[in-house]
């Protein structure tokens, strides 16, 4: 306390040179709080929209099935079982049949993947009950990135040519019945939703599918001939991303922080060399040389509070308001394929808040304690006397 | 209730070397001092700048250690004290007044003469009635909300001996304590010490070559070259030829036994 007190008074004595440490300290806190909260409610976001709109609670595959393998849908295909059939008539899981195509949009040739789902399954967001429609030949459901892509309307019909099960080519049209609006690219983009049945009478694969989306709310099943794929898996590539942008980020609060960590060495260098006879004091009134020591890394510690104070003045409004609007990304954001909304909204958990405040006190600390053990080695007749040793 | 002053050897110095290393030789700052202080005693250490007293003040305050020979303060040997122990012994026995004060600026005066007692842990009650007590010694109990740099010189060197007093050391050691001074303030700090010394029985042992000090001193030791030339003690009634100076203390009564805890 006592030290504290010290401290206090000490660094308030300093002036604007105290004020300058802890603002740049409270900015790079404020950056960090930021970045992290930023990636946090990204990662939020995206975990939570992919499960509702692409794959639930897990999914189930077909053993053949590789998903960054086009090739391998050509054999990853089975019929449900009766367990599976039964799960799917009640809800418990929706079953995707997916094949390779090609479109031909205004003379054009694009390559796309049909994945056929049944109109009405209430497991997924994805809007298909537009799939039920009978008025048109072969309703389709696309995303606004594809139909932006292709430049297709509702009502529009696009030709498209795929292969059955036997190898042999086939062509239809198709009649966009709805474009759906989702933040998920990989539903999206170069995919071509069309009514399970029809698919499966396209190619020639009555009863089967490619993989069946779970419940969220299902425990996993053993179903014979399908592996169970649980969502850390499906999002693993997003989670190795989110990883990177973290360490990415970390290096520019980290840059920040290393400048008002050097700022506070530089300071505690400086005020142990102008205040020796201040240090020969303290020992001369009964202070051992750990007490002094201590006081010096609390005084040097105590930036991180003003710091702190600093930054709950200007950055929690700040953050706040950030955290509310969000920051508006651009149209192209999700050309990576990332799972990104056309906002995104930070999310500060007490967990990374109290563990910023951690880091920027402890590192302050630990900056505050290594110049002070130059103390250790000054006697206390040259302290007062106000040299150095 | 006032101490009464025994004979007993607070300080006994044998043989005291001190040596600095300067390059690949050293410089011989005390050679072989031998000198014994007694409880009570109102000593100075005399000479002339580099004649050894600084450095003998130090030993004696544990702030540094012997060469060679021993000195033994409040039955320690200073020279096996650890770090930790010095500090101790500092804290709660030897009371320093320095040349340039040493006063923590960003405290006021009341936290710079309650500073030491905050090392003993104490109680806040207790320590709030020791501090207010000291100041009264010193005639500065109405400006302990003052910073030192509101205070003139005078002001600052009581409060450096009320920072001294205030955990009643059985030892204070005064280093040039007058320098910094004019006449008159030198004069009134002097009185105050002498009288804190004739009231409480603490020993009091300064450095100085001021003559001013010296007319108060009851035992002159002279050091020259690090060896002590003379050992004289003196009956003098100094404190009582000079009056106080305007705006000096107000002779507030000095406390009783009772109103201190000896740590």
């Amino acid at each position: 306390m006592l030290a504290l007190k010290l401290a206090i008074r000490n660094l308030l004595g300093a002036g604007l040179r105290t004020w300058l440490t802890a603002g740049v300290l409270s900015i790079a806190f404020v950056v960090m709080v930021f970045y992290q909260g930023l990636l946090d409610g990204w990662n939020l976001h995206a975990r939570s929209t992919t499960r509702e709109w692409e794959i639930g609670g897990g999914q189930y595959w077909h053993p053949a099935y590789d998903r960054f393998d086009p090739f391998s849908l050509q054999e990853a295909h089975a019929p449900l079982s009766p367990q599976a059939l039964e799960l799917a008539a009640a809800g418990r899981i929706v079953p995707e049949l997916i094949t390779q195509a090609t479109a031909y949009p205004d003379g054009r040739m694009v390559n796309l993947l049909i994945r056929g789902i049944p109109p009405g399954q209430q497991l997924l967001s994805l809007p298909t009950a537009a799939l039920a429609a009978d008025s048109v030949g072969i309703p389709a459901l696309i995303g606004r990135r594809m139909a932006a892509s292709l430049r297709l309307q509702p009502g529009d019909a696009l030709l498209l040519r795929w292969r059955d099960r036997s190898g042999v080519f086939d062509a239809r049209e198709v009649t966009i019945v709805g474009i759906f609006r989702a933040d998920v690219p990989s539903i999206d983009q170069g995919q071509i939703w069309l009514p399970l049945a029809t698919v499966q009478e396209m190619t020639g694969m009555a009863g089967e599918a490619t993989l069946l989306v779970s419940a969220p709310d299902q425990a996993p099943l053993p179903l014979a001939g399908w592996v169970f794929k649980d969502t850390d898996f499906l999002l693993k590539e997003f989670t190795e991303v989110i990883h990177s942008k973290k360490a990415g980020s970390s290096i520019i609060y980290g840059t920040m922080l290393a400048i008002a960590l050097l700022a506070i060495f530089d300071t505690q260098v400086l005020s142990i060399f102008r205040r020796r006879r201040e240090i020969g004091t303290y020992m001369a009134l009964g202070m051992t040389r750990g007490q002094v020591i201590g006081l010096f890394t609390v005084e040097g510690a105590a930036h991180s509070l003003f710091a702190l104070l600093l930054a709950s003045i200007y950055g929690l409004p700040l953050l706040h308001w950030l955290g509310t609007h969000g920051i508006s990304m651009p149209e192209v954001a999700d050309a990576t394929g990332m799972t990104i909304g056309d906002k995104m909204l930070p999310v500060y958990s007490a967990g990374m808040v109290l563990f910023s405040v951690a880091v920027v006190i402890l590192s302050t600390a630990i900056v505050s304690y290594l110049p002070a053990r130059r103390i250790a080695r000054l006697k206390p007749t040259e302290a007062l006397r106000g040299r150095a040793q | 209730m006032k101490r009464t002053m025994e004979n007993q050897k607070l300080i006994d110095i044998r043989n005291l070397v001190k040596r600095f290393p300067i390059g690949d030789g050293s410089f011989t700052a005390l050679r072989g001092i031998t000198l014994a202080f007694a409880e009570g005693e109102f000593a100075g250490l005399v000479g002339p700048s580099g004649s050894g007293k600084t450095t003998l003040l130090n030993i004696i305050g544990s702030l540094d250690t012997p060469s060679e020979g021993s000195v033994t303060v409040l039955g320690r040997e200073v020279t096996h004290l650890s770090h930790r122990e010095a500090a101790a012994l500092r804290n709660h026995h030897i009371g320093f007044i320095f040349q340039t004060y040493n006063l923590l600026p960003v405290f006021t005066v009341y936290d710079n003469v309650e500073f030491p007692l905050l090392l003993q842990k104490g109680g806040a009650a207790g320590r709030k009635k020791a501090v207010m007590k000291a100041l009264e010694w010193v005639g500065l109990a109405d400006k302990a909300q003052s910073r030192p740099a509101q205070l003139s010189g005078g002001e600052c060197q009581r409060v450096s001996i009320a920072r001294a007093m205030v955990k009643r050391p059985q030892l204070v050691l005064a280093d040039e304590p007058s320098a910094n001074l004019d006449a008159d303030n030198s004069h009134h700090i002097l009185r105050t010490m002498k009288r804190l010394n004739r009231e409480l029985g603490t020993t009091f042992i300064f450095a100085t070559h001021d003559e001013k000090v010296m007319h108060y001193l009851d035992r002159i030791i002279g050091l020259e070259d690090g060896r002590v030339a003379r050992d004289e003690r003196i009956e003098n009634t100094t404190e009582d030829d000079h009056p106080p100076a305007s705006g000096e203390i107000g002779g507030s009564e000095l406390p009783g036994e009772e109103d201190f805890a000896r740590p």
